[in-house]
């Protein structure tokens, strides 16, 4: 069913672009190793068809959905394939950041990172076609498909420097839980289609379901979709795959794979599925939470800087979930106009934090390649070494921080507008626990300030800590561009909120029969969800205002006194002997974090006596949940498996003893 | 937005601007009175600043430029917080611009551009500074957020101004939320503002200063500015303070008569908040950095407390 013309280009257009990103990666193979060809032409080439993905995005979003059939595939099952709103937005934020994180790629790989340069194209252009496919699939098997092409693709760039052992296993726990996930997908499908046969989203969405089975099919979705978002307690592979794939791929998967798990979770849960429980969203709004806790304290404890940012996308995916569930409780109670409120705030979330995470995780490229240094407490000083890299990230800092006037600060505010407005629920425990839940969110963000002061502080501010760092070269051209790309992302998506959210209105209308277009476009460049009475914010104007505040402060000290500096050793109290050593380190601002959320650590302490001659202190930080959940099963899987081995003798005759049992058995059953 | 609610705008910016350092001046005055110290100046502050603004400036010789640009943003960050909290009239052009949550950012922006600065120069005292003021600015945010929720919810806005005119038009209802929030609110206050019990604005005892490590590095027209945004950040918080809890007096409209008696009732009400500050703080003992997680915990439960109490007997 074609919407005419003009918009069956749409779908036409990403089913190119994809099939072009494949065949870049195909021209990488054929030049496997010309480093420069595939460095400076194809990334590029792959950046330009990131950004005309965005534009057809952007032009899909406000037309009616678009279907094809693309008969590819098993015969008799061809691939369904649809663009509707929802599609168009995440397919937006994947062309945008990808683009830049491209564009840095350019200037990023390096020869002789284990992985040939040609073959590594490949693997990165058919990730990024699979996550375009993702978001366009319409029936059951094309989502798996591109699901798994997707899984396996990032699983083999995560394993780029595949000589290091730990690379390995991180890939291998990263490929473990996906496939786990995946079969909880590939269940919930089953179970949408509802004994029909027909796997297609068109039948599921036709389908409806029992209230028991409705839950099942979401319980199987939160799941699945969970353990590629990384949700708690599914996050455990998130902090060991991000920081061992090269910085490009941690920022595609960081910033945009997790994305299109949020993507499938909202196309089952709107979607498909026709009637949401009030229960779904209270479990959503749980997880979500407890996600975006763990994830921000634990961000808080790291000292390893890639590390770090991987437990703040923990920490962002559970502010997305939470904002999901409350949708869901929205919809359920039949309140839509909420519901709409809550759930833009989640896709403004999807999209900043694309964009910050992506720019922060290229900014530790940057550093990475500069100074080989990963560890934030070899780091320090780099902003005199490397001021592009250092003033670029301050801006993805800032936006990460949650802070006015910048992207990520939107999102935050949207969602605890929707907590405010809350009171009105039909259900008392509900309404109970709701502001505990926003004073939850209050403090995860006023966190996530001291994660990012910590993160950036301590790589770029100071005195550096190696001799090294003095030395570090800036980013090249090719990075700064992709970075500063990312960067006026995150300032317009701050300063032009309004204009954002006219382009969510449509998804959240094609989702819940609502939207915040109309409300926007009223006020112009007044961001006020429902009233402006009610709560307004106007970036533009508060950014003036600021920048009025700032000139006011510059304009008195240039033109009433003079404007002498001097220049002298620092201060510190009259202590001359200060040394790079003596500043505070990444453990010493994990410290009040340690002390205060201690419980949710399982801490290993390493405390020097007054009497050692050579005094050692070491503090490990580990996950609970990875003792508590995984090493359990894992101990049960050995010891099935050692039961099973007791089989396996080793020798002929006992193996031919089986097939005679087995015959006889069978002789014995059939005979019966 | 008419002519008259955009000079009551620049008036209330200009008379933060001015007032700001005399309420420190008459807060550390009653200070010194009550320890029965001879008391410095009212208009000490204002010597302070001239002094510190015609002094050179002198910078860390590896201090990069964040260092030099924090205190313009910091106080450009402080003056906008001033202009959006409707201390004289609630018919303000900044105020549809910035609700309580972005007023809430704006402060948070200001402490972290405080916390990179005094990393910047990468010294023993800065960084410590640094990190307990993160600290304290992580347990003190959400309970304030929790305490403007509060009183939010009561007026169902979470602008400032609509806050500001529901609460002052109120039949004269009690809210049992209320006191609680009022408590929680004045636990932050002290906090955010360095005054003891949890720092001491007049220390330099070095293991024990946070707000003073903050701007150690800090000389001339550099401190100067850092200084009078600290001045304004007190006087922010007792506006918060005053027209939330105490609004009585806030002009409901940009005439001139009402925003004169505004400003009267404005200094009385400042003055008396002054007192009650330096009586606290000369009650109070200053107490370990330990605690200090555990007194703000406190005021975020009770700011909690606060918001529960309001829907249970709204419900």
């Amino acid at each position: 069913m074609l919407a005419g013309p003009g918009s069956w280009l749409a779908l036409d257009g990403v089913l190119l672009v994809i099939a072009l990103w494949l065949l870049v990666g195909l021209v990488g193979v054929a030049a496997l190793r010309r480093f420069r060809f595939v460095a400076r032409v194809l990334f590029p080439i792959g950046g330009g068809l990131g950004l005309a993905l965005a534009a057809l995005a952007l032009a899909a979003a406000f037309g009616r959905p678009q279907v094809a059939v693309l008969a590819i595939g098993l015969p008799g099952l061809p691939f369904h394939l649809r663009l509707d709103a929802l599609s168009a937005w995440f397919l937006l934020v994947i062309g945008v950041a990808s683009s830049g994180v491209s564009v840095f790629a350019a200037g990023y790989f390096r020869r002789g990172e284990g992985t040939p340069p040609g073959l590594l194209c490949l693997q990165y252009h058919v990730f990024l076609a699979a996550m375009a496919g993702v978001l366009i699939a319409d029936d059951a098997y094309a989502f798996m498909v591109v699901w798994e092409t997707m899984a396996l693709s990032s699983f083999f760039l995560v394993t780029a420097n595949h000589r290091i052992p730990e690379i390995r296993r991180a890939g291998y726990l990263y490929l473990l839980i996906a496939h786990i996930g995946a079969i909880g997908i590939l269940m919930c499908f089953g179970v949408l289609q509802a004994g029909t046969g027909d796997y297609t989203f068109a039948n599921m969405r036709a389908q409806h379901l029992s209230t028991g089975w409705a839950s099942v099919a979401f319980g199987l979705a939160v799941f699945g979709f969970g353990a590629k978002a990384g949700l708690v307690p599914l996050h455990v592979w998130l902090p060991e795959a991000h920081p061992a794939a090269p910085s490009p791929v941690s920022a595609l998967m960081s910033g945009v794979m997790l994305k299109t798990a949020v993507y499938g979770l909202l196309r089952v849960l709107f979607d498909l599925l026709d009637a949401p429980q009030w229960w779904w969203g209270a479990l959503l709004l749980a997880l979500g939470l407890a996600s975006a806790l763990m994830g921000v304290v634990y961000a808080a404890v790291q000292v390893e800087m890639k590390r770090l940012l991987a437990w703040s996308s923990i920490e962002n995916i559970g502010l997305i979930v939470a904002g999901i569930g409350l949708a869901t409780v929205f919809a359920a109670f039949r309140m839509q106009t909420l519901a709409a409120l809550a759930l833009t705030a989640s896709l403004f979330h999807v999209a900043t934090h694309a964009l910050f995470k992506s720019l922060l995780f290229l900014s530790t490229g940057s550093v990475l390649h500069a100074t080989s240094e990963r560890n934030l407490g070899k780091l320090g000083g780099l902003i005199r070494s490397m001021p592009w890299v250092a003033w670029i990230t301050l801006i993805g800092v800032l936006a990460s921080a949650g802070l006015p006037p910048f992207g990520g600060f939107v999102s935050e505010w949207l969602l605890l507008q929707s907590f405010l407005f809350t009171t009105g629920l039909p259900h008392e425990v509900l309404n109970m626990l709701i502001p505990i839940v926003a004073a939850l969110i209050a403090l995860v963000a006023a966190l996530a300030g001291y994660v990012m002061v910590k993160f950036f502080g301590v790589i770029f501010l100071g005195q550096p800590r190696e001799e090294k760092l003095a030395h570090a070269r800036d980013a090249s051209r090719w990075e700064r561009a992709g970075m500063l790309w990312l960067a006026i992302g995150s300032i317009a998506l701050g300063l032009f909120p309004v204009q954002v959210i006219e382009v969510i209105d449509p998804v959240t209308r094609g989702l819940i029969g609502t939207g915040l277009g109309e409300a926007a476009a009223r006020s112009g460049w007044l961001l006020a969800p429902t009233s402006v009475a009610r709560a307004s914010y106007a970036p533009l104007v508060f950014l003036l205002g600021g920048a009025l505040g700032c000139g006011l402060a510059w304009v008195l000290v240039r033109r009433l006194y003079h404007g002498r500096v001097r220049r002298a050793p620092p201060w510190d109290c009259g202590y001359p002997w200060q040394t790079a050593r003596m500043q505070d380190t990444a453990e010493g601002l994990g410290q009040p974090i340690r002390q205060i959320f201690e419980p949710l650590f399982r801490l290993e302490r390493e405390l020097p006596s007054p009497f050692d001659a050579q005094p050692r202190y070491r503090v490990v930080v580990q996950d609970p949940i990875w003792h508590a959940v995984y090493r359990p099963i894992g101990a049960l899987v050995a010891r099935v498996a050692s039961l099973v081995g007791l089989l396996q003798q080793g020798r002929i005759a006992v193996y031919l003893m089986y097939s005679f049992v087995t015959l006889l058995a069978l002789l014995v059953w059939v005979s019966r | 937005m008419s002519a008259w609610s955009v000079f009551a705008q620049v008036l209330e910016v200009l008379v933060a601007l001015v007032l700001a350092p005399l309420l420190t001046g008459w807060v550390n005055q009653w200070r010194a009175l009550l320890r029965n110290r001879r008391p410095p100046s009212v208009l000490q502050p204002y010597r302070l600043l001239h002094k510190l603004f015609v002094k050179d400036s002198v910078i860390a010789e590896h201090a990069s430029p964040l260092f030099r640009m924090a205190p313009y943003v910091v106080f450009g960050c402080v003056t906008l917080a001033c202009g959006v909290i409707p201390t004289l009239s609630t018919d303000l052009p900044m105020s549809v611009a910035a609700d309580v949550i972005a007023l809430v950012g704006l402060l948070a922006l200001a402490r972290v551009f405080i916390a990179l600065a005094a990393m910047d120069v990468g010294t023993a005292f800065g960084t410590l500074g640094a990190r307990r003021e993160m600290l304290i600015g992580f347990l003190a945010e959400p309970a304030l957020l929790m305490v403007l929720f509060s009183v939010s919810l009561i007026s169902q806005t979470t602008s400032l101004a609509t806050m500001v005119h529901t609460v002052t038009h109120r039949a004269l209802a009690v809210y049992p939320g209320l006191p609680f929030a009022g408590v929680a609110f004045v636990m932050v206050s002290l906090a955010e503002n360095a005054r003891v019990p949890v720092d001491n604005p007049t220390t330099h005892l070095e293991l024990t200063m946070i707000h003073e490590a903050l701007i150690l590095e800090y000389s001339g027209r550099h401190l100067a500015l850092m200084e009078w945004a600290a001045s304004l950040k007190l006087f922010a918080y007792s506006c918060i303070g005053l027209v939330l809890f105490f609004p009585w007096g806030v002009a409901p409209g940009p005439a001139p008569g009402a925003l004169a008696l505004a400003l009267v009732a404005l200094v009385a009400k400042l003055a008396v908040g002054g007192v009650a500050l330096a009586v606290f703080e000369s009650l109070s003992a200053k107490m370990r950095i330990f605690r200090v997680p555990e007194f703000l915990a406190t005021a975020f439960l009770l700011a909690v407390i606060g918001l529960l109490v309001h829907t249970l007997t709204a419900a």
